[in-house]
C-alpha cells in the first residue's frame, strides 16, 4: 500500500525527522486559512500517488493567503497520470541550498534490506541510476544488525552527504523497520541556508501482509466501488477496462487466463482470482461482482482442478447461479474446467442445463470464445 | 532422482494439528510421502491418527528432529507465528524448511532468509510447496494430476505450475518447485535451475515466471551461463496494469520494471523458447524431449 505524501510526512514527524510545517486541505478556502495560519510563503502540492506531479503543474508556490486560494483551486481536482488530485498539502516553502536522494528498501532480488543515498537529489532516482550510477551509494543492510548511528555515519560520508544529515538516515531506517515499509524514500532531502536537514517529499509503500500488527485503518481507501465490494467479501479483485470478465482459481493462472484473453482479440474486465477452494458461496459472490460491472459482455470462468476436484467446482458453479438468480442478465458465462475430475465436472454442468453456461475444455478455446461473445458475434 | 526431496525424506510438518496442516499432511502422506513427525507448541505426546499411519506429535521442532531423524519440515501455521515457526526449523537444523502460509510479512521473510543463509533452504513464503511424484510431497500440489518422469519444473504460482504438470502428465515429472509469489522468498528460480541441471534424473526444465522483480531476467542471465539442458518457459501478466498487484503479493510492475514483455525478452535472447500460453508452453516442452531424442 503506497501512502500519499502528506501521510509519510506525518510519519516521518512522529519519527522525529524534520519536514516543513504544512496541513492538508480539500478546499481552496481550507488551503487559504492554512497559509494564514503558516503566516509564511507556502506551496501548494497536489496529494497523488504518482510521480511528476512537478511538471504537471501539481505543485504551486503561493506568496500569501489569497494566493494559495486561487492556487488550490487549480491544483484539486487536477488529473495527473490519470490520478485525481482531491487533496492539497499547504506547506511553509523551504528553500534547499542543496538536494539529496535518500531510501530504505526491500531489495527484491538480493532478499534484503537496501541503503540508496546520493548527495544528488530532485530528479528521478531511474533517471539517476541511468545517467550517473556512481552517483547512488548502495549499501545492503544487514537484518540482525540494522543502521546504528556508526552506519548511518558512514552513509552519509560515503554519499558525500554534511554529518548531520546521518540522523535523519537513522531514523528513515527505524520507519522502515518499525512501520513494516517495503520502501521508505526521501527526495529532496535537502539542507537549508541554515545547515538543517528536512525531508521536502516523501514516498512510503506499507506491506500489506503486516497489517495485522499495525493501525492502519485511515490509510485504506478505494475509489472503485467494485473493488471495495470485492474486498469486502474476501475477494482479490483489480477492475480492468475491457468487456470479458475473468474468474478462475490461483493469481498465476488467473493473470495468464487474462493474456490468453487478450490474446484472442478481447479485453478482460477484470482480474479476480477465488484461491483454491472456490466454494459455490465464493464462486457466487465472485459472479456477482463481475456482473456488476456493466461493461462486463461476456465471463470466463477458468478453473483448474488440484487439490479442489472438478465436479466439487462444478456443483459450487450451478449453485452460484442459482443464488444470481436474475442479475446475471443474461449474459455468457464460458466455464473451462480442466484436472482432477473434469469429465464428472463438465457432465454436472451440462446436466444442469443452464441456459447463460457455455462449456469449452480447453484455456485457449475457452478465451476465444468467451472473447467473441463479448464481441457480439 | 530429484531435486531437494527423495523417497528418502524424512518430514515433519508445523501445525499438523490445525486444520489445513491435517487436511494436507493426510493427501502428502496418501502421495507416498514419509511423514514422521507434526509439530504444535503444547501438544507434545499426543498423536494424529490417519488411518494408515498414527503420526506423533511434538512440541517443539528440535524434539521432533531428535526423536524421528526428520530432515524436512513444511509450515502451515498462521502469518504471525511463521517467523517464529522458521526459526525454529532453522536453529533445529532442519535442512530443507517449505512455508507453504500466505500474507507473511515481507520483514519476517527477509528475516528468517538471513537467518537460515547457509544452514536451512527455505521455500516460500505464500507457495504451493514441491513435489518429486511417485517418491514424496511437502506442501500441498495435487499428487494424482500427474506421473513420476524427467522433466524439471520451476514456478512463482502454484496452479499454473497444476496446468504445467497435468498438461505433461504423460512425460512426467522429476521434481515439480512453487518457490512463491511474496516479494521475498527463501529459493529462487536459479537456485532450482541449478539445483536441476546437476540432477541426474532430469532431462529438461520448464520454468513459470510472472510480472514483478527481476527473477526471471537474473535466471536468464543463469541459464546463459551454467545450464545446458533444454529449458522452456511461460510468462504470466502481459496485461497487467502498472501499480496493480495481482493476487500475489510480488505480482506487480512497477513504472518500467517487471513487465511480462521485458521477462519474455530476456529470455528469448538467452535462446530459452517462451510459450505464449501454458498449452503452447506443453507443445514447445514435448518439442524440446523429441529433438533430443531424435524423433
Amino acid at each position: 500500500m503506497d501512502l500519499y505524501e502528506y501521510q509519510a510526512k506525518e510519519l516521518f514527524g512522529r519519527h522525529g525527522i524534520p519536514v516543513p510545517a504544512g496541513a492538508i486541505a480539500t478546499t481552496p478556502a481550507r488551503a487559504g486559512e492554512i497559509a494564514a495560519e503558516l503566516d509564511a510563503p507556502v506551496v501548494i502540492k497536489a496529494q497523488v500517488k504518482t510521480g511528476g506531479r512537478g511538471k504537471a503543474g501539481g505543485i504551486r508556490p503561493a506568496a500569501g493567503p489569497a494566493a494559495a486560494a486561487t492556487e488550490a483551486d487549480r491544483v484539486i481536482g487536477m488529473d495527473i497520470k490519470g490520478h485525481i488530485a482531491r487533496r492539497v498539502l499547504v506547506e511553509a516553502a523551504t528553500v534547499p541550498f542543496e538536494e539529496y536522494y535518500a531510501a530504505f528498501l526491500v531489495d527484491r532480488a538480493e532478499g534484503t534490506f537496501l541503503a540508496m543515498v546520493s548527495a544528488q537529489g530532485g530528479m528521478e532516482i531511474e533517471e539517476l541510476a541511468a545517467t550517473d550510477p556512481d552517483a547512488i551509494v548502495r549499501l545492503p543492510i544487514d537484518p540482525a544488525t540494522g543502521v546504528d548511528a556508526d552506519t548511518a555515519r558512514l552513509l552519509a560520508a560515503k554519499a558525500g552527504l554534511p554529518e548531520q544529515a546521518a540522523g535523519v538516515l537513522e531514523q528513515l531506517w527505524r520507519v522502515l523497520v518499525e512501520e513494516d515499509a517495503l520502501l521508505v524514500e526521501v527526495n529532496p532531502l535537502i539542507c537549508t541556508t541554515d545547515q538543517r536537514i528536512v525531508a521536502l517529499d516523501g514516498k512510503v509503500t506499507l506491506d500489506d501482509n503486516a497489517a495485522f500488527r499495525h493501525s492502519w485503518e485511515d490509510y485504506e481507501e478505494s475509489t472503485d466501488s467494485l473493488e471495495d465490494r470485492a474486498k469486502a467479501k474476501g475477494l482479490n479483485y483489480v477492475k480492468l477496462d475491457g468487456t470479458v470478465g475473468v474468474i478462475g482459481n490461483g493469481a498465476g493462472l488467473v493473470m495468464s487466463t487474462l493474456d490468453v484473453v487478450a490474446g484472442a482479440g478481447a479485453d478482460p474486465a477484470n482480474f479476480l482470482d477465488i484461491g483454491g477452494g472456490a466454494s459455490a458461496k465464493v464462486m457466487a459472490d465472485g459472479l456477482e461482482i463481475i456482473l456488476a460491472d456493466p461493461d462486463v459482455r461476456s465471463v470466463l470462468v477458468n478453473v483448474f482442478g488440484g487439490i479442489t476436484a472438478c465436479d466439487a467446482v462444478a456443483n459450487g458453479i450451478v449453485t452460484a447461479l442459482e443464488l444470481l438468480g436474475e442479475r446475471g442478465h443474461g449474459r455468457p458465462i464460458v466455464v473451462r474446467l480442466d484436472g482432477n475430475n473434469a469429465e464428472v465436472g463438465r457432465r454436472i454442468l451440462s446436466d444442469a442445463r443452464h441456459p447463460a453456461v457455455r462449456q469449452v475444455s480447453t484455456m485457449d478455446g475457452a478465451a476465444e470464445t468467451a472473447a467473441r461473445l463479448a464481441a457480439g458475434a | 532422482m530429484a531435486i531437494f526431496l527423495t523417497k528418502d525424506s524424512r518430514v515433519l510438518v508445523q501445525g499438523m494439528t490445525g486444520a489445513e496442516g491435517t487436511r494436507h499432511t493426510a493427501r502428502m502422506l496418501a502421495a507416498g510421502t514419509d511423514i514422521v513427525a507434526g509439530v504444535t507448541p503444547g501438544k507434545g505426546g499426543s498423536s494424529v491418527d490417519f488411518g494408515e499411519r498414527t503420526v506423533p506429535v511434538f512440541g517443539s521442532v528440535a524434539a521432533a528432529v531428535a526423536e524421528t531423524g526428520a530432515d524436512v519440515s513444511v509450515i502451515f501455521v498462521p502469518p504471525r507465528f511463521t517467523a517464529a515457526a522458521v526459526q525454529e526449523a532453522v536453529e533445529a537444523e532442519v535442512p530443507l524448511c517449505v512455508v507453504i502460509t500466505e500474507g507473511v510479512p515481507v520483514h519476517d521473510a527477509v528475516r528468517f532468509r538471513a537467518l537460515a543463509n547457509g544452514r536451512t533452504r527455505i521455500i516460500g513464503p505464500n507457495c504451493p510447496g514441491l513435489i518429486s511424484p511417485g517418491q514424496s510431497s511437502a506442501g500441498i500440489i495435487p499428487a494424482d494430476i500427474t506421473s513420476a518422469g524427467r522433466i524439471g519444473l520451476v514456478s512463482k504460482s502454484g496452479t499454473l505450475t497444476y496446468q504445467l504438470m497435468y498438461e505433461l502428465r504423460d512425460l512426467g515429472f522429476s521434481t515439480a518447485v512453487g518457490i512463491g509469489g511474496d516479494p521475498v522468498v527463501g529459493t529462487t528460480h536459479i537456485d532450482c535451475l541449478q539445483a536441476f541441471q546437476d540432477d541426474p534424473g532430469t532431462d529438461a526444465i520448464v520454468m513459470i515466471g510472472e510480472i514483478g522483480g527481476d527473477a526471471e531476467e537474473r535466471a536468464a542471465a543463469y541459464i546463459a551461463a551454467n545450464v545446458t539442458k533444454p529449458v522452456v518457459a511461460y510468462v504470466a501478466g502481459f496485461t497487467a496494469p502498472e501499480g496493480k498487484t495481482m493476487g500475489h503479493a510480488g505480482a506487480i510492475v512497477s513504472g518500467s520494471s517487471g513487465t511480462a514483455q521485458a521477462k519474455k525478452e530476456a529470455l528469448e535472447a538467452v535462446g530459452v523458447r517462451v510459450g505464449r500460453t501454458p498449452s503452447e508452453t506443453a507443445r514447445l516442452m514435448r518439442s524440446e524431449l523429441n529433438r533430443g531424442t531424435g524423433a
